[in-house]
């Protein structure tokens, strides 16, 4: 195998193959090579859920994973948002020529264990290179498919007025982990992305509780702009409180540093999830119990809008504010 | 996080609001001259808990919102020619100049790179000596040091590629246009808590002495802004009119010296062009002679092309506590965070900005 | 404009010091606190310390604060 990735290795021919075949296929479980046709065949049965996200992070290594880590879980989370089972997914590679080989290596291990945990199968995929400058070292996309079991139903348009809202954790660890890592902006810090597959802390949630209304991982744009998509989707006033809401004092006191709102921080292995009130006790037991879920806490409820829907936040003072979507993006603010 | 998290404490909070709802009587109007104090006292929602008697308003201390396009056009130009690297505070991409934004020309394949500190740009340079790194020196009194600091840095470094292009701009010269316009009476000044840092309390001694206005210098967390608004209340229901310090573990009269020295060795006054306020004599900030030759006024030769200001936006009147972004016309409907028009839009501390931000559409 | 926070000195090499807030670690430039000492509060911005932070003082805040706080009790 050379040392860095070459227009050959996406050219169909003799390198293309080696190069799936000694580096890729091992890396990835799930499919039989004898089988490697041009499609996959599975067989489902019931309602299927069907998602793609495309992953151009850069750095492609973060402190807590890497490009491939983040294809897989969030590939996952997006299933399992619906409450449906992940199962299959598809990985293709867009690599700019020149990419070192062992990158390639760690990114494909760090696929595999991620896969792993997560119990996803990926049964297919495609691999290309582009000249050097025309792609960012690595991109990568994905399709996912899962199960959604007889009798779960969950969306947005679920959320009612009385619902509580829970949080499975702390909030901004990825965005601040990445922004730790940029040009100009290093401080020295233990943060890990939270980046994590959600499937297994979703069944637990679903196994504690038939009256989960709606689920959703907050990812570019934060919290705060997931709960304003939630609340335009079912036409209802969230309100959360401030000092209910976890958050890491690194995570806080890097957004006090740059002028951020950590509402407004990537996270990638966190959920919110909307609840009957009666329920919301044992889901959230049942989300502590798992290691995804351990600082979860219920952060604030539904209620009925005023005239248009809205997102609140009681603030440490105890007054109120609206909390808008993320406009543009997320500048570190001197002034 | 230490002498931060204690000045956020919700259950002080009531302490401070009960000795201002005591001791107010008559209406009164204060305003923040600092953006950042704007984006505190909606963050926290500040307007909620004080009386009716006491109302706030926001002025002009947003150096981005009071950058000129004319100045914005020049910087795009600057960033446009080839070789150049432009080094520049985040919020600064998105301000939209005559006809585009620096987000926008980046986008384009311009070099720009955003910088946290003025140190990383000097950095830039020394790694780059092919290419001529231009600074963006954007700010008050608070930044101005820094930038000074960094020129002197690349001084020492013997740096020939880096120059920086000042929009550095004073307050008090600001306070006292205002003032002077008479356009809108106050009964005390939230005095600027970082600024008064560099410049000391004393820089606002004329507020009280030649207007009569009751001047307290704030912190930033919301029972430092509490705390002030408590003091100007008491001066303002004794009739008295005196500096303050609020901000006591951040503020001495004096200020800091150091940096004051290193603006001075640095930077000379000179007008400076407000948005919204036209010239203000002895408001900005000019390399000296000495330093020409980091000074990219006088190293580039920038042909930025006509100036054109939005048609309808009154940032200008917004900016001098005239209007409230509610009274735009564009305000919530044209320009909104997503599409703004105005530089009070833009910024993530102009009034129109966090208007949206904090209060919605309806202000 | 001033977006600044307060960090504690943990150590000093040169004109550079490094500060550390709610455990971050970050390095700040001096020259505009030369007097700076290991164990001194310094307000940072940009990437440079701009002041000190008087701690007494902020103390004293503090406990006026928690006077104005017993005070509105008892008022009641």
């Amino acid at each position: 195998m050379a040392d860095t990735i070459l227009m050959a290795h996406g050219s169909g021919g003799k390198l293309a193959h080696r190069l799936v075949e000694d580096l890729i296929m091992p890396a990835i479980s799930g499919t039989d090579p004898a089988r490697l046709d041009d499609s996959a065949i599975i067989e489902l049965r019931g309602r299927m859920a069907f998602t793609t996200d495309s992953y151009v992070i850069d750095p492609i290594f973060f402190p807590g994973g890497d490009i491939g880590k983040l294809a897989v879980c969030g590939t996952t989370n997006d299933l399992s948002m619906s409450g449906a089972r992940p199962l299959y997914m598809s990985l293709s590679f867009i690599i700019e020529e020149g990419l070192p080989v062992s990158d390639l290596k760690r990114i494909l291990e760090s696929i595999h264990s991620a896969a792993d945990e997560a119990g996803v199968r990926i049964v297919t995929g495609d691999t290309k290179v582009v000249d050097h400058g025309n792609a960012d070292k690595l991109y990568v996309n994905t399709a996912g498919i899962g199960t959604i079991p007889t009798g779960v139903d969950i969306s947005g348009a679920n959320i009612r007025p009385g619902d509580k809202v829970i949080l499975s954790g702390t909030i901004g660890d990825h965005g601040i982990a990445i922004m730790s890592k940029r040009e100009g902006l290093q401080f020295g810090t233990n943060l890990l992305s939270d980046c994590a597959p959600l499937n297994k802390l979703v069944e637990d949630m679903i196994g504690a509780s038939d009256n989960i209304h709606a689920l959703r991982d907050p990812t570019r744009g934060g919290l705060a702009t997931t709960l304003n998509e939630l609340c335009l989707q079912s036409g209802t006033k969230v309100v959360v409180e401030e000092k209910k809401i976890p958050i890491r004092d690194e995570v806080a006191a890097a957004c006090e540093m740059l002028g951020l709102d950590p509402m407004y921080v990537a996270n990638e292995g966190k959920l919110v999830a909307f609840v009957t009130p009666s329920d919301a006790g044992k889901v959230l037991s049942a989300m502590r119990l798992n290691k995804y879920g351990t600082d979860s806490a219920i952060i604030g409820e539904v209620e009925e809008p005023d005239e248009a829907p809205s997102v609140v936040m009681k603030t440490l003072l105890g007054t109120s504010r609206l909390i808008d979507i993320l406009v543009g993006d997320l500048l570190p603010r001197i002034c | 996080m230490k002498y931060a998290s204690e000045f956020r404490q919700g259950k002080l909070a009531g302490g401070v609001v009960a000795s201002i709802s005591r001791a107010s009587r008559r209406p009164v109007t204060f305003m923040e001259f600092c953006g950042s104090h704007t984006v505190a006292i909606f963050r926290y929602g500040i307007r909620q808990v004080l009386p009716k008697t006491v109302t706030t308003v926001s002025g002009p201390g947003c150096p981005i919102c009071v950058t000129a396009n004319s100045d914005l056009d020049k910087a795009i130009a600057l960033a446009l020619i080839p070789g150049v690297i432009l080094a520049s505070f985040g919020d600064v991409l998105r301000v939209p100049g005559s006809k585009t934004s620096l987000q926008s020309v980046r986008a384009e394949g311009a070099d720009i790179r955003v910088v946290y500190s003025a140190m990383d740009a000097v950095r830039i340079a020394q790694q780059n000596p092919d290419q001529r790194v231009v600074l963006l020196g954007i700010g008050f009194e608070t930044t101005a040091p820094t930038i000074a600091a960094a020129i002197l840095q690349a001084e020492e470094m013997g740096l020939r590629n880096f120059t920086v292009l000042s929009w550095h701009k004073l307050c008090p010269p600001a306070i006292k246009a205002l003032l002077d316009a008479g356009d809108v009476a106050l009964d005390g000044l939230i005095c600027p808590g970082h600024v008064s840092a560099i410049t000391g309390a004393a820089a606002w001694e004329f507020i009280a002495q030649d207007y009569g206005i009751p001047c307290v210098v704030s912190g930033f967390e919301p029972l430092d802004i509490l705390h002030c608004i408590d003091m100007l209340v008491a001066q303002a229901e004794n009739g008295q009119a005196k500096v303050e310090i609020a901000y006591r573990r951040g503020v001495q009269q004096n200020g800091n010296v150091t940096a004051q020295h290193l603006m001075e060795t640095v930077f000379e006054s000179c007008d400076a062009d407000w948005r919204g306020m036209g010239t203000i004599p002895h408001s900005g900030l000019r390399l000296r002679e000495d330093y020409a030759r980091f000074d990219a006024d006088r190293e580039f030769t920038i042909v930025p092309g006509p100036t054109r200001e939005p048609q309808g936006c009154i940032c200008g009147d917004v900016l001098r506590a005239v209007k409230t972004p509610v009274d735009c016309p564009l305000f919530g409907k044209s320009c909104t965070p997503e599409t703004p028009v105005g530089a009070c839009m833009v910024s993530s501390e102009g009034s129109c900005f966090t208007y949206y931000l904090y209060g919605g559409k309806n202000g | 404009m001033c977006v600044a926070v307060p960090a504690l000195v943990r150590s000093i090499e040169g004109e550079l010091a490094t500060v550390e807030l709610g455990g971050i670690n970050q390095q700040v430039s001096l020259r505009l606190t030369p007097e700076v000492k290991v164990g001194d509060y310094v307000i940072v911005h940009t990437g440079y310390a701009i002041n000190v932070l008087d701690q007494e003082e902020a103390e004293e805040t503090l406990r006026l604060f928690e006077q104005m706080a017993n005070a509105a009790e008892e008022g009641r």
